[in-house]
């Protein structure tokens, strides 16, 4: 017996002689690699090695899945830029934690004994990594389970050997998409990359995991094809012919999607490149020292936050009222009023979370032409084999298309998705609470039409919220969910479970006109538009813009929503702005190329031109707007894109749209594409500090107008550098 | 300080960089060898006066490493005596080569050798490795393209047509093959021979007098798959933000060809050559190299240039006649327009779009052609240029004695 205490990992020997170690940590669905369990395992690991009774050892799982990788609150003092504790030194203590446990790692690949995994479930991260160093990996065969490397996605990188031991199992190749994209696979597919060496029936995973054990010859099976003499890495290490291509072009690709913004894809690369080239000793302190690096970053910092840590809460519930006031809804039957495209998202990822689902239109043509919609992405969901036969045939069962509103009855939420106008849907709102009764949460889908405003229309106010998804329903992440002045905490609940039941993300904010994601979105557009108007050359709007890393160019993305939609916000802002309302050039734009016909991609002619095999900005706006012969600096450029939708950002957190700012940043990510790297507005000022981009706004004030002026909350804090995260600091 | 003056100027014909290519069988240690004898006979030089022979080489692995220059000086017979040594400026490594043997003799030699030597299609180019497109540390400070990515994008950058391009590269073939024709080349260039001192070539294998206009214009890009598929354009935007996208205009007829192939340029002091009895071409009036973005990598040229005219207190019009590498069109017509060159005074005799860029030698090589066209045209000066991967460029000026 290990004589280790036991609490969050197991030790045992069996009759066979065969050592099992266990991650079971009491109380949490998902093992984690905490300071506990890696000091348990380490005793484990150092008395399975050391016992001549033990043969064999076999580290698995006591839960349905293996690992989610390491504890990233654990990590959090010593990534915090505004520890008190030097930088210096918070680098040294990861370096050795790290190093440390690579170390362990390092013990049971060479330690003389063979070492098998048993993956029950998902094994991500360092679960992960804790497998690669063992010499058989065999999973269960589970549709769900998720094999890979995720550091990546909140700006880390593999510390446990990740970065060196998937290159030299399958190659730089075969590893990259798991490294730098953070891609995960199933068991099955695990096996087929030749990261895992079995996948195998849930039943028979430790059987088979113990028989591989007992079979082994440790002279043999013991050894790591990179630890055996005449190793060569597969396909090449970087100073091979083949190797070297991929080592270029892997660069340039790399460069290409980064934007050189991301720090943790430069570190793997380099983690890879310089780790190949040494023995594993050598290519251990390596990966540490870029870990380390990545981790004493502000950009790992405020990835982790708000990537991870903000929004996993916000998904858990964090802005849900609590569930001793209002019990949690298992939402059994819903209703969607509107069968047109966004209508039909709804239902489709209602239905798809095993949610029945009535969709209604005005007549049965339309309602049935909603749930044709659905069936066309279901079938690309299967052919694409993300969706079995089976599961898209009961999926489809569950949505029912029908005209009349009284088969509502009963649901527990109603979500209306129609045309957007007040009097429209006022109209509709009436019928739905009336065929729905008193206690259906009812909301709206509306992106421009105020809450407070439309439900007034119905007679128990506290019932009704809007919903906001954001376009295309099902491939984006993000819902706002908007509280009216009215609106109780049951429909705030409501909205959350819903959210919560189709696994999306979700952020609560307060009533205001195009709510937090547009409004913050809209004034960046418009600042493109002024841009165009002042000669600035369209490519280097669209490039500065998407070098700052925003998915899109501002131009294409309003080519994608359309320019009709910039129009008709820009008409509705002027009937609400009254006489405060400034005509900006923006619209004088819009409508010189409504004019032209030029409505946006859906049109095939908009700020670009769509009729060749690659779009091309549309040459005629040159004409409209002649590009001066002296351009601004890529610097400035950016600059105003960058501060025009921040600034929006404090602004509605000024005025209480915005009440939790881990709703700010998340959503600011998540809803309009906000650089992720900075970790959302709130966190990228508090990085760039709040006077110098106080400074900033005022500059730029100066010199555009007062749309930058900055608000009297920016003024406040950035007097004497407050942080957003510490005057704001989130209730955890 | 003594002031250093060219004396010879030999080279090797060019062969074809490929398996087919008649210099193909030859090593590179016999092609440089052969300019050192050829140097060394010519000028009946007591080898001993030879303070070093300096020769550029890009590829310096398998037969061209170790230092190829101290394998030629032994080769070629010299006197012990003499080292040598191996540099690497890439493409202008003929050219720096030379210009460092002049200040050898600046700082007090009699002599000294500057050339170069490359035999492609026996050391493939970049097969020598190198940190830099490949160390990630390096890239994702300067994004690395490769060549003829580089050139499309000072073709984009500039607004060159594809037409424009093939049109110079026409104009390459037509006054090489003319030049071939006229015998141009009689006076540097030396047959390259086996061990029976049978003749193995003794011209430029790859000028077409035929090349069309119509033939280049139907040759396909060479680089837009590269520069599509890899993200080699967008890298390239990340520096050059207003551009919308790069336009690949380069083709293997409007780029230089892969060679074989050596040169030597003997150097030395007025009073060295006086009691050799050799009397001196021109002199070295001034040289230098710089570096520019190595993004864009091949517009060294222009940089390079300005500050070798403002060095030489001179302008652009005291210049008789130019040679810009032609590593590929758009950097000779960037460099045209850049200078208000007349395109009589350009590359008079072609250049290596016509007849190939052997990278170690091809700048003493052309160095070469403009000691022979200012002597032939009677006029006085003359600039050498080339362009440098990763972002240099060396240049020269020299003046007829």
């Amino acid at each position: 017996m290990s004589e280790a205490s036991q609490t969050e990992v197991h030790y045992s020997v069996d009759a066979d002689q065969i050592a099992t170690i266990c991650f079971d940590l009491p109380g949490r669905s998902m093992n984690v690699l905490t300071k506990t369990s890696m000091l348990e395992f380490h005793a484990h690991i150092e008395q399975a090695l050391k016992d001549d009774n033990v043969k064999g050892i076999l580290i698995t799982s006591g839960k349905k899945d293996f690992m989610g990788g390491v504890d990233l609150a654990m990590l959090g003092s010593l990534c915090d830029p505004f520890s008190r504790t030097p930088k210096e030194e918070r680098a040294k203590e990861g370096y050795e934690l790290i190093l440390g446990f690579h170390k362990l790692l390092r013990a049971y690949e060479t330690g003389g004994k063979p070492v098998a995994c048993a993956i029950t479930g998902t094994c991500m991260g360092g679960g992960f990594e804790i497998a690669l160093a063992c010499h058989y990996r065999v999973a269960a065969k589970k549709e769900k389970a998720q094999i890979g490397l995720p550091e990546c996605k909140v700006g880390l990188m593999p510390g446990f050997g990740g970065t060196q031991r998937l290159p030299r199992l399958v190659g730089v190749m075969a590893a990259s998409e798991a490294l730098l994209q953070g891609k995960s696979y199933t068991p099955e597919k695990a096996k087929a990359a030749g990261f895992i060496h079995d996948a195998v029936d849930e039943k028979k995973l430790i059987e088979h995991a113990k028989k591989w054990l007992k079979n082994a010859d440790p002279k043999k099976d013991a050894l790591q094809s990179w630890d055996q003499k005449g190793y060569k890495i597969p396909g090449g290490g970087p100073y091979t012919s083949s190797g070297y291509q991929l080592f270029v072009g892997g660069n340039a690709m790399t460069l290409d999607k980064t934007k050189g913004l991301y720090l943790a894809q430069e570190h793997i690369l380099s983690a890879v490149y310089e780790g190949l080239q040494v023995p594993f000793e050598d290519a251990m302190r390596i990966e540490v020292r870029h870990f380390t690096y990545l981790m004493t970053n502000p950009q790992s910092f405020n990835m982790i936050r708000t990537l991870f840590l903000s929004k996993q809460a916000l998904e858990k519930g964090a802005r849900r009222p609590s569930q001793e006031d209002v019990p949690v809804n298992k939402l059994k039957k819903i209703g969607v009023i509107g069968a047109g495209m966004m209508g039909s998202g709804i239902a489709f990822v209602a239905a798809k979370a095993g949610i029945k689902t009535y969709l209604i239109d005005k007549d049965q043509s339309a309602a049935e032409r909603g749930k044709e919609t659905i069936q066309s992405m279901v079938t690309k969901l299967v052919q694409k084999r993300r969706m079995s036969e089976k599961d898209a045939a009961l999926m489809m069962a569950r949505i029912l298309p029908k005209t009349d509103y009284t088969v509502l009855k009963g649901s527990d939420l109603v979500i209306e998705a129609v045309f957007e106008d007040m009097k429209v849907k006022a109209d509709i709102l009436k019928n739905i609470e009336e065929a729905a009764g008193s206690k259906c949460i009812i909301a709206s889908n509306t992106s421009t039409l105020p809450i407070t405003e439309l439900g007034e229309h119905i007679t128990y106010k506290k019932n009704f919220i809007g919903i906001h998804f954001f376009s295309p329903v099902d491939k984006m992440p993000l819902v706002e969910i908007i509280k009216g002045k009215k609106t109780g905490d049951r429909a705030v609940a409501r909205a959350l479970d819903f959210v919560k039941k189709i696994r999306k993300t979700p952020i609560v904010v307060n009533d205001a006109r195009f709510f937090y994601a547009n409004r913050c979105i809209i004034p960046y557009i418009e600042e493109a538009h002024r841009m165009v108007t002042e000669g600035i050359s369209p490519a280097l709007i669209e490039n500065a813009a998407e070098m700052l890393g925003l998915p899109l160019g501002p131009l294409q993305l309003n080519d994608e929503v359309s320019l009709d939609l910039s129009a008709s916000i820009q008409k509705a802002t002027a009937a609400a702005l009254g006489d405060k309302y400034e005509p900006s050039p923006a619209a004088d734009l819009i409508t010189k190329m409504l004019q032209k016909k030029r409505h946006g991609k859906k049109s095939g002619a908009g700020f670009y031109d769509y009729d060749g095999r690659e779009k091309s900005l549309w040459t005629g706006l040159e004409k409209l707007y002649p590009i001066t012969e002296e351009q601004p600096s890529l610097e400035e450029v950016q600059t105003r894109l960058m501060t025009i939708q921040t600034i929006e950002a404090i602004r509605a957190l000024e005025q209480k749209i915005i009440t939790d700012i881990r709703d700010a940043d998340v959503g600011a990510i998540f809803g309009w594409g906000y650089p992720p790297y900075t970790g959302g507005p709130m966190s990228y000022v508090d990085m760039v500090g709040s006077t110098l981009f106080l400074r900033q706004c005022e500059k730029l004030a100066k010199t555009y107008g007062k749309r930058f002026a900055p608000p009297k909350l920016l003024r406040e804090m950035g007097r004497g550098g407050e942080r957003f995260y510490v005057r704001f600091a989130p209730e955890l | 300080m003594p002031q250093a003056y060219i004396y010879d100027a030999v080279r090797t014909p060019r062969g074809k960089g490929k398996k087919d290519g008649s210099l193909h069988e030859v090593t590179a240690l016999r092609l440089s060898e052969l300019t050192l004898r050829a140097i060394a006979a010519r000028n009946h030089l007591n080898t001993q006066k030879i303070d070093d022979v300096i020769l550029g080489c890009v590829t310096a692995i398998g037969e061209q490493g170790a230092c190829i220059a101290r394998s030629a000086v032994l080769a070629a017979d010299y006197d012990i005596s003499v080292p040598g040594q191996q540099i690497n400026r890439f493409c202008a490594s003929g050219l720096e080569a030379v210009g460092l043997a002049s200040l050898k003799v600046t700082a007090g030699a009699d002599f000294a050798i500057g050339g170069g030597v490359e035999a492609m299609s026996r050391v493939p180019m970049a097969s020598d490795g190198g940190a830099i497109a490949v160390d990630p540390s390096l890239y994702f400070k300067h994004g690395i393209l490769p060549q003829g990515v580089a050139a499309d994008l000072i073709a984009t950058q500039y607004g060159f047509t594809r037409k424009q391009l093939d049109e110079f590269a026409v104009r390459s073939h037509k006054r090489a093959a003319s030049a071939q024709k006229n015998k141009r080349f009689a006076d540097s260039i030396i047959p390259v021979t086996d061990i029976n001192n049978m003749v193995i070539l003794d011209h430029d294998e790859m000028v077409r007098p035929d090349c069309s206009l119509e033939g280049l214009s139907a040759l396909n890009p060479s680089f837009a798959h590269l520069g599509t598929q890899f993200g080699f354009d967008n890298v390239a935007k990340l520096k050059y933000p207003h551009l919308e996208r790069i336009d690949h205009h380069h083709t293997a007829g409007n780029s230089s060809s892969i060679v074989d192939g050596a040169s030597a340029v003997l150097v030395g002091s007025l009073k060295a050559g006086k009691s050799a009895g050799l009397t001196p071409k021109v002199k070295i009036k001034a040289y230098t190299s710089v570096g520019s973005d190595p993004t864009m990598m091949l517009s060294g040229p222009l940089d390079v240039t300005h500050k070798l005219l403002k060095q030489a207190k001179m302008s652009a019009e005291d210049i008789d006649l130019w040679e810009i590498n032609e590593a590929f069109s758009a950097i000779a017509l960037m460099y045209q327009q850049e200078f208000q060159i007349g395109l009589d005074q350009l590359n008079v005799a072609g250049g290596a779009i016509a007849m190939g860029h052997p990278l170690g030698a091809t700048g003493a090589i052309i160095l070469g052609t403009a000691i022979d066209e200012l002597e032939k045209r009677n006029l006085n000066t003359a600039l050498i240029v080339l362009c440098v991967a990763a972002g240099m460029g060396t240049a020269m000026i020299i003046e007829r004695v």
